[in-house]
């Protein structure tokens, strides 16, 4: 074999809960209150929008988190495959162009010319000019005509993205005339209408429409990083373009793994401090109430302080430099987790609070089914909504938190690509002359897309499960002690 | 509402036990402090009479909880539970690692905090009522939408995108304001529009469509409608009515964080160069100064509590059918 796979902690941990969320899916589809809030979320046009976006970056993301190790080379008389200590990922190897096309320093977008001049031979003579760059513009044999090459690769990129595009959506029109039985031209011409009963599940157009757009700026993309540096190189000669794919994966899994922790904590001691009451009741509400009175970026950094300790003080537990950055990134979400699921506890307790005294519980009480029956059959599934809506707001919070404790120095490993520490290594770049705008500019465009669409698709979920609820009071709070 | 504030203030003591619990286990328990001076001092040339002098620098060579060979009272009191938890009660906070106090430091060190917390919080604060108010005047409208649009936008900026933006725009295009730095006095002004300016406009997105969804509850309420039955104006409606009874839920919001203030910006003061106690903070993470870490964690649990009972005052001042009992 030419590799090896290799599964570190967080790829199982992502990959478990991509199965969580199909099983929760399935969970969706058979209770029917929930099926039709979810109805309600996909007539959305925006809510569909944003969840073909999240939809290409949790692919970026899943791409990235099928690890291995390459094997190397045969040596003379060794029988043993070796493989190399560096992990790479399915994106690695999609993507090889940009990471392994480094030039030397900085280089602008689209750049055909290194971004600082260096001393030459030409002809005989010294000279100080920019160099030309090692992959950017390369194949070119005249800089000049680097306008009209974009612009043949940008043509023929987005003639591929739409090709691309086409083909997805004539098979899932497809699919959709199977599934209802009815006449490929008829799906067809009923998916582009916009509010007719044919169409009503998902708002189709919505979705269509973000992924001709999604396509065509991929087609494009790919196309110009056949040659260039779409998005320039950073200080040591890097593509931004590569990092910044390869920070996607980060700020998923701080949105996604810190769930693990919180949903637990919250579902079940908000559950008995609500149900039990008295000593129980007590106890939990306190314990609550110290965690919350600390500030929470406080609270994160005396952890992380802590857990970098352990982490020093322990190097034989860690047998690759990619298994320490993935062991903080857990620990990371871990102390998130730890210092975040007193919001929703408050909250399913109090909902808990109303829900027992409701008939059905006293019925079920007195048929004497067991405390804990009464909880998981009648408490929990009408909690449900609770903590979809929690776990959909809070993602996006996660991911900017994420970002400003990298900068702080108590985020990720710094040798883990994040948006937090592109954005940290950028910083000081714009007091450079002339300016070198293109990291921060690349984590910008990125995370205002990634955050955006999360924050659009959380509301129209808060919207469809319960609308009524003053959802922005939690998170208000959080955000200013943060 | 004596008896009240007392009562109130003896139930924060079990949490502010809870708190200096927590930051015991945490800075002395789960790492012993043989390993944090074995970090601190470079893994590679330590020796274990480096360790101990470490430790006995910074009082850390005591027993954890119980000194079983100190005589009478001091079984209990010469320990690191008792040396550097217990006295945090009486705002004792023992000495950072570069041997400055830790208290008089965070004395000097507010002012500025404040000197840039306050004018945000009270400017913020007025901006984001004033825009929200102005969204809700014109609901329904495209402006409205529009508006809204622009909040969810700038909620979903990180932060660190403003500051550095507004540094760089303001401070080095456009020349306007030094880029860094602090000065007492009335020359601090030139220093502290910057920040303030940057994170007054960096809060408006989430909290404007916050109290927009508020006003909006009030107003499809009847008082609304016999209020303009009566003839008042949009404007007067929306500031003599709808403001007045959408302030509980703003208040749970805002007066929490009063207190808070004292304790500074993390992010902003370290981009602005502010020696306030944001950046005091910022530097002891950098620096693993865990003394100093301990303490703002607890000096900010006890502010967190006292924002929280100035919160429940002030519902008394707003509400009429609020009782304190």
């Amino acid at each position: 074999m030419d590799f090896k796979p290799l599964l570190l902690w967080s790829d199982i941990l992502l990959w478990a809960m991509v199965a969580g969320c199909i099983a929760l899916a399935v969970y969706c589809r058979r209770q029917d209150y929930l099926r039709r809030a979810w109805r309600r979320v996909g007539e959305s046009g925006v809510a569909m929008a944003s969840a073909t976006i999240l939809a290409a970056f949790v692919s970026v993301g899943l791409l990235d988190s099928l690890h291995y190790q390459p094997r190397l080379p045969a040596q003379e008389g060794s029988t043993e495959a070796q493989y190399a200590p560096e992990v790479l990922s399915v994106l690695d190897a999609l993507v090889a162009d940009l990471r392994l096309n480094k030039e030397k320093t900085y280089s602008a977008p689209l750049a055909t010319h290194a971004f600082a001049k260096e001393t030459m031979e030409r002809d005989g003579v010294q000279t100080r000019d920019y160099p030309r760059l090692k992959w950017g513009g390369a194949h070119l044999d005249d800089v000049a005509g680097r306008d009209s090459d974009l612009a043949r690769r940008a043509l023929s990129g987005a003639f591929y993205g739409l090709l691309l595009w086409a083909a997805v959506v004539g098979v899932a029109v497809g699919c959709m005339a199977l599934a209802r039985g009815a006449a490929y031209g008829a799906t067809c011409r009923t998916v582009w209408r916009p509010d007719t009963a044919a169409t009503r599940p998902i708002a189709w157009r919505a979705v269509f429409a973000t992924l001709a757009v999604l396509c065509v700026i991929g087609g494009i993309t790919a196309a110009w990083s056949g040659g260039y540096h779409v998005f320039g190189t950073d200080k040591v000669g890097q593509d931004v373009l590569y990092l910044s794919l390869k920070s996607v994966r980060t700020a998923l899994l701080i949105g996604t793994l810190t769930t693990l922790v919180t949903l637990p904590l919250a579902v079940a001691l908000g559950l008995i401090a609500g149900f039990r009451g008295g000593w129980w009741d007590d106890a939990i509400q306190y314990l609550y109430t110290v965690l919350n009175s600390i500030p929470g970026v406080l609270l994160i950094a005396a952890m992380v302080l802590m857990m970098q300790v352990i982490i020093d003080t322990h190097p034989e537990w860690f047998e690759t430099a990619a298994e320490r950055a993935d062991a903080r990134l857990l620990a990371l979400c871990f102390i998130l987790g730890l210092t975040s699921w007193t919001g929703l506890c408050r909250l399913l307790r109090a909902e808990t609070l109303k829900l027992r005294e409701l008939d059905y519980v006293q019925a079920a009480r007195a048929f004497g089914v067991g405390d804990a029956r009464i909880m998981a059959r009648h408490i929990l599934p009408n909690l449900m909504h609770i903590v979809l809506i929690a776990l959909v707001m809070d993602f996006s919070g996660l991911v900017l938190s994420e970002a400003v404790l990298s900068y702080i120095g108590i985020g990720v490993d710094s040798s883990m690509n994040s948006f937090g520490t592109m954005i940290n290594a950028a910083r000081l770049e714009l007091s450079r002359e002339p300016v070198v705008w293109w990291s921060l500019a690349a984590a910008f465009v990125l995370m205002l897309a990634l955050v955006l669409a999360a924050n659009l698709f959380a509301d129209a979920v808060r919207d469809a499960f319960d609308p009524r609820f003053q959802w922005r009071a939690r998170r208000i709070v959080k955000k200013v002690t943060a | 509402m004596i008896a009240y504030i007392i009562r109130r203030l003896l139930y924060a003591i079990p949490i502010l036990i809870g708190v200096n619990l927590i930051t015991f286990l945490l800075f002395f328990v789960v790492n012993s402090p043989d390993d944090i001076a074995r970090m601190q001092l470079g893994a590679k040339r330590v020796t274990p009479e480096a360790i101990e002098k470490w430790k006995a620098e910074r009082g850390y060579d005591k027993p954890l909880v119980w000194n079983a060979d100190a005589p009478g009272v001091a079984k209990a009191t010469d320990t690191i539970l008792f040396d550097k938890s217990v006295r945090m009660f009486a705002l004792d906070f023992g000495r950072a690692d570069d041997g400055r106090d830790i208290a008089l430091e965070i004395k000097s060190r507010m002012g500025p905090s404040l000197a840039i917390a306050i004018p945000t919080f009270i400017l913020g604060l007025f901006v984001t009522v004033s825009f929200a108010l102005l969204l809700v005047f014109f609901r329904n409208t495209a402006l409205d939408v529009g508006g809204v649009v622009l909040c969810v936008a700038a909620m979903s900026i990180s932060g660190l995108f403003y500051i550095i933006g507004g540094q760089y725009l303001v401070s080095k295009v456009w020349n306007l304001v030094p880029i860094s730095g602090y000065s007492g006095g009335l020359d601090a002004g030139k220093f502290l529009v910057l920040p303030v300016l940057i994170s007054v406009i960096g809060g408006i997105g989430a909290s404007a469509r916050w109290y927009r969804t508020l006003f909006l509850e009030e107003i499809n309420k009847d008082y609304v409608r016999t209020a303009r039955a009566k003839g008042l104006s949009e404007l007067r409606v929306l500031f003599r009515h709808v403001l007045k009874n959408a302030m509980i839920p703003i208040l749970t919001g805002v007066v929490v964080v009063i207190p808070l203030l004292f304790m500074g910006s993390l992010l902003l003061e370290s981009f602005f160069g502010i020696p306030g106690l944001g950046s005091y903070t910022i530097d002891a993470i950098g620096s693993q100064d865990f003394a100093v870490v301990r303490s703002m964690v607890f000096i900010g649990s006890v502010l967190y509590i006292v924002g929280l009972l100035l919160t429940d005052i002030s519902y008394t001042l707003v509400d009429p059918r609020v009782r304190l009992n």
